[in-house]
């Protein structure tokens, strides 16, 4: 038993006390920040795998963007990629970050429908499904209940049942093998619900985008209340997003 | 000789394989190539070639570290007698010939969907009418579970036969992840498109598939890989590894009910997860490993930093793991729970860190090395019982392992590379087969090419694609409250089947 209390103790305080204002360790590629310094545009498009980057003005799509880097590192007087992980949103225009735009992403209140902050705000319980995920943005949707970033404390939990939740968190670019499944999931919520895209996969399809064997009409039938980018997703960014959406007090 | 022998890694001319008559193939496997322990299929797979279908069957001999190509061609038009009624460890890649291509077999033991890829051969086979066993029986009963789970994880169905608590089999029906990867490697030319698809093949195991794939690519390319890029590779192995390794520890205690286990081993993977974010700024290595070069080459500082980061993980590690290990509530659930004889493992062709639990030495860093690897005589871990213990003991003794390895790595840090050479186009008209030891196990990726140098197969093999039949075989005659504590000690890939 003392070995036991021993391990208690040597844990101290493992949880990060505030998750709306930490700073990530290390490198961390959160929302890109585009000068206005005209470059080789054509050059900058193709190097982009998965066709992120628009141009004239040129601009990252944060919803097709894998965060690999690859352009910061060839552009840097273009293009960098500040530490901000607050990526997610309601609208998907706003994921587009053009050049010069230096403003936070942030939720639409316009756009939140009412009952969200009404029965949401304290408690929101959410089914994930993966549909063609890779188990990276998995990984980190677990992690957000550990100790460490502890969603829980903000009363957001994953429930195993559709039929207890509030909304679907949906990973991966959604396989033609699971849209079916994915539907019966939603038709299984109660209403009033949300669904949530989690990642770049969900969000455009990422580097599958245009695969055969994908299916996301899904996406096109049913509306969507939040976006959250990533590859995978950030734990930071998770919470914060999903915080943004049911602690927005609508008119 | 009716066959071609390589190294992993190497480069050959497709047209160096030998392409046999069907029977002399038949018997070239069965009698000369599958012969002993040391000899196990790693990769086996078809590539059109006009009306027929050229099959490309390649086996290792983990004693003399070589790998035996030999080659067919077959006619789905006929029915031709299948590997796996002589050895089991051919029934998946034969399912997936016969998926893909409607290759017939006369005698196939289990002639069932793999995972319906939207090329298959024929679109009669829907994910929603899988053929599932049955047994009729008033005393039985059948439980079926997914292909949405209980917890944050990827989709699979399985199905189980129960008498009473006690599950007599299980099916796996997978497929649900499907994302047609293979033939968007083909599709995509980029090959920075290339790269972002490897690290997507598997999202836990990004840094073994993404330098598979990097080593494929390199060796098309006639490009070897300078020291310290090998060494960067081998060291974000083995961190990876020690990774994964450690939030399984805690989803096992996690699966058993033992809180403290669960939270401390969960809150231990963090700062090494977070390691690869400080190397490379994302927590699970995406961006890390490129062909050719890399972006975040490993530094002295960075060498430092893994040292604090183990310097704090080691003691609680250890306390936490001695605790697990020595709790009898613990024990009663993990000890001969989910057992996989090391005979069965032998018949089924399981791989790596599963394979190892059972006693069955298969580890490609000792048997087949390649890289950093070549460098060291890495002596595999080894278990006996193959019980959920044996796979979470190994797991403890594999962190170790790693920790100490890297070790001794970063007292060695090769100095940083200068310019590097940029690569050249693939070779036109080769053939290349990589293998990796990821820390679930043997990964095998080839690749051929046509006249022009132009990709015409990637083909991916994760070693799910083994193990998944040792899951369905360990449960049996377990009970089914036991059966999550089973899936986790494999915690096998869905994805990395699926494609
Ligand atoms: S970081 Fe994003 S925008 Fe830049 S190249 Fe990579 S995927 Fe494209």
């Amino acid at each position: 038993m003392l070995e036991v209390f021993k391990i208690w103790f040597h844990q101290g305080k493992q949880y990060i006390p505030d998750v709306t204002t930490v700073e990530v360790p290390g490198i961390f590629r959160g929302r890109p920040i585009i000068t206005t310094q005209p470059i080789d545009e054509k050059q900058l498009v193709e190097l982009c795998p998965t066709g992120a980057i628009g141009a004239s003005p040129v601009s990252i799509d944060l919803g097709r963007c894998t965060f690999c880097g690859e352009c910061a590192i060839q552009f840097p007087e273009k293009i960098s990629f500040t530490k901000d992980f607050k990526l997610a949103t309601n609208q998907r225009s706003r994921l587009i970050v053009k050049e010069g735009d230096m403003n936070p992403i942030t939720v639409n209140p316009e756009l939140i429908r009412k009952e969200i902050y009404r029965l949401f705000r304290g408690s929101l319980k959410l089914r994930q499904v993966s549909a063609g995920g890779d188990n990276s943005c998995e990984w980190e949707l677990n992690a957000v209940s550990n100790v460490n970033f502890d969603m829980g404390r903000f009363g957001i939990e994953f429930v195993a049942s559709p039929r207890h939740a509030d909304g679907l968190v949906i990973t991966g670019p959604i396989t033609e093998n699971m849209a079916e499944p994915l539907r019966i999931a939603y038709e299984a919520t109660p209403e009033p619900k949300i669904i949530i895209v989690a990642g770049v996969d969900a969000i455009s399809g990422g580097i599958f985008e245009g695969s055969p064997a994908l299916n996301r009409s899904f996406l096109d039938k049913y509306p969507i209340a939040l976006y959250i980018p990533g590859n995978p997703v950030h734990p930071l960014s998770f919470i914060n997003g999903v915080l943004s959406l049911i602690r927005t007090k609508t008119k | 000789m009716n066959y071609l022998s390589i190294k992993n890694n190497q480069r050959v001319a497709l047209e160096s394989i030998p392409t046999l008559a069907y029977e002399v193939f038949y018997h070239e496997v069965v009698t000369h190539l599958m012969t002993g322990e040391d000899a196990h299929c790693v990769n086996y797979f078809g590539i059109p070639s006009g009306k027929e279908v050229k099959l490309i069957c390649c086996i290792a001999n983990d004693a003399l570290g070589t790998i035996q190509v030999v080659a067919t061609l077959a006619d789905p038009e006929k029915m031709i007698p299948s590997l796996s009624s002589k050895i089991m460890a051919f029934h998946a890649f034969e399912r997936e010939i016969h998926e893909n291509f409607g290759i017939q077999y006369v005698d196939h033991p289990w002639l069932k969907p793999i995972r319906y890829p939207f090329d298959r051969a024929t679109k009669q086979c829907q994910i929603s009418n899988y053929p599932f066993y049955k047994i009729e029986s008033e005393e039985l009963h059948e439980v079926g579970v997914g292909p949405i789970h209980a917890g944050v994880i990827e989709p699979g169905h399985f199905r189980f036969i129960c008498n009473g608590e006690q599950i007599l089999h299980l099916e796996i029906q997978l497929g649900y992840q499907h994302r047609g990867l293979e033939h968007l490697f083909v599709e995509k030319k980029g090959l920075l498109q290339r790269a972002t698809l490897a690290e997507n093949i598997a999202g836990d195991t990004v840094v073994g598939h993404t330098s598979t794939f990097a080593n494929v690519w390199e060796s098309l390319c006639g490009f070897t890989a300078s020291e310290k890029l090998q060494f960067d590779r081998a060291l974000a192995l083995e961190h990876e590894r020690i990774a994964i390794h450690t939030g399984d520890l805690s989803a096992i205690c996690t699966d058993v009910a033992y809180q403290l286990g669960s939270s401390v081993f969960g809150r231990l993977r963090t700062p090494v997860i977070n390691y690869f974010q400080q190397w490379c700024g994302n927590r699970l290595a995406k961006s890390l490993i490129r062909p050719g070069k890399t972006n975040f080459p490993s530094t002295p500082q960075l060498a430092e930093k893994w040292f604090e980061v183990f310097h704090a993980y080691e003691p609680h590690f250890t306390e936490m793991a001695l605790q697990m290990f020595d709790l009898p509530s613990v024990l009663s659930r993990i000890e001969k729970t989910g057992v996989v004889s090391r005979e069965t493992a032998l018949d089924i062709g399981a791989v790596g860190m599963a394979a190892r639990a059972s006693g069955l030495k298969r580890d490609v860093r000792s048997s087949h090395p390649t890289g950093y690897y070549e460098k060291t005589s890495y002596q595999p871990i080894m278990g006996q019982v193959g019980d959920v213990h044996a796979r979470s003991k190994i797991r403890f003794d594999e962190i170790n392992t790693s920790i100490a390895f890297i070790k001794n790595m970063l007292n060695q840090m090769p100095q940083p590379d200068g310019e590097i050479k940029p690569l050249d186009s693939p070779a036109p008209g080769s053939f290349v087969l990589s293998m990796t030891e990821g820390w679930r196990g043997e990964i095998c990726h080839c690749a051929i090419t046509g006249s022009k140098g132009e990709l015409l197969l990637y083909k991916i093999k994760d070693p799910s694609f083994h193990n998944w039949l040792a899951l369905a075989l360990a449960v049996r005659n377990n009970e089914i409250s036991d059966f999550p504590i089973c899936n986790k000690s494999f915690n096998l890939s869905y994805c990395g089947h699926d494609l």
